[in-house]
């Protein structure tokens, strides 16, 4: 283990069976998309948790910044009419 | 209890446990990697794999136990047998060596044991055939792994391609015994119960072949081969401390349990 390079990292979304979208389920080491796909598949569904897997380049990823929470998020804060809670629903209508 | 020699059990519960034996035995092997694999990710891969091949034998040995009828459980079949009563073939019991050489003989195994189970899928025993049905998707992951990682280290650098090789050369004299038939095989062939392993040989090979080429390894001419005799409870050197390092905890603590 003298000067081994260690693999890239890759983000591992899963969609379980249920789900609707892909969730971020962890990362792993791997040298490639097609054995990081095979590991996430190991590591991260051995108990049927689901029937799709995304694996992402952790570097490919742009994150916003802790430093930027205030600017980014706080302004949201204090809107609540953005939330659809001010209208009156029809009846009949159930998946809203 | 530990019960009548293999030899003189049904052939039908021969025959299961040859299988079952398979199974538990590289099961075991792969075991060992726990925590020694070369990255965490691959820890749980070739544990996943024993896993698989463990929930195989368990119904195989336990399958046995009913035709013999004679009381005996998977376990006592696991852990109070001794070696010359265990009836797996000698290449699965081959140490581990380097991550490469398990690899090669992953290779070598699930590319028999793949190609066994498709037919003994219909079999008219509904048992063996309900078991290789159910597993045939576990082997098929368990051959692409396996040819994945061949490819990876015979296709690699230099010292992956040395290591591949030299785990290749050093199972390929235990490959032939893996196509030998016998009497009881026969048999149970002609009832429809069992796979004629002679008749896997050949697209054995040119499963195996391709995967060689395309790793630029290449498969040993005019290599030993082994006498072989697992089936008949003949074994290497290696397997007793297999035996010893499975059986100690269950003998020692007779009816332990998780």
């Amino acid at each position: 283990m003298t000067d081994r390079r260690q693999w890239p990292l890759w983000e591992v979304f899963v969609r379980s069976k249920r789900g609707l979208s892909h969730n971020h389920v962890g990362s792993l080491h791997a040298a490639d998309a097609s054995m990081a796909l095979r590991m996430a598949r190991d590591v991260y569904t051995r108990r049927q948790e689901g029937v799709s897997i995304w694996v992402v380049p952790a570097a490919s990823i742009t994150a916003s910044s802790p430093d930027e929470k205030d600017p980014f998020f706080e302004p949201a804060g204090d809107k609540v009419y953005r939330h659809p809670t001010f209208y009156d629903l029809p009846e009949g209508v159930e998946h809203l | 209890m530990s019960g009548a020699p293999t030899a003189q059990l049904p052939p039908v519960a021969q025959y299961a446990l040859r299988l079952g034996d398979d199974a538990l035995i590289l099961a075991q092997r792969l075991g060992e990697w726990a925590a020694n694999a070369p990255e965490l990710e691959e820890d749980v891969a070739l544990t996943n794999i024993a896993l698989d091949l463990l929930g195989q034998a368990r119904v195989l040995l336990t399958h046995a136990g009913k035709i013999e009828a004679a009381g005996r459980t998977e376990d006592d079949f696991a852990f109070l047998r001794d070696e010359r009563d265990f009836v797996n073939v000698q290449l699965v019991e081959q140490p581990n060596g380097d991550f490469a050489q398990t690899i090669a003989r992953q290779l070598f195994f699930t590319a028999y044991q793949r190609l066994l189970y498709a037919r003994l899928a219909d079999s008219v025993d509904p048992t063996l055939s309900g078991v290789a049905g159910k597993a045939i998707k576990e082997v098929d992951y368990h051959e692409d792994h396996a040819a994945g990682w061949t490819r990876r280290l015979g296709d690699g650098t230099e010292e992956s391609h040395r290591r591949m090789q030299a785990g290749v050369d050093r199972l390929w004299p235990y490959v032939d015994e893996l196509f030998r038939t016998d009497q009881l095989e026969q048999r149970l062939v002609a009832e429809g119960i069992a796979v004629d392993a002679s008749g896997l040989r050949e697209e054995w090979h040119k499963r195996v072949t391709s995967v060689l080429d395309e790793a630029t390894l290449a498969a040993p001419e005019g290599s030993w081969t082994a006498p072989g005799g697992g089936r008949r409870g003949l074994h290497t050197e290696a397997f007793g401390y297999l035996l010893a390092e499975m059986q100690h905890l269950h003998r020692t603590h007779q009816g332990a349990r998780w």
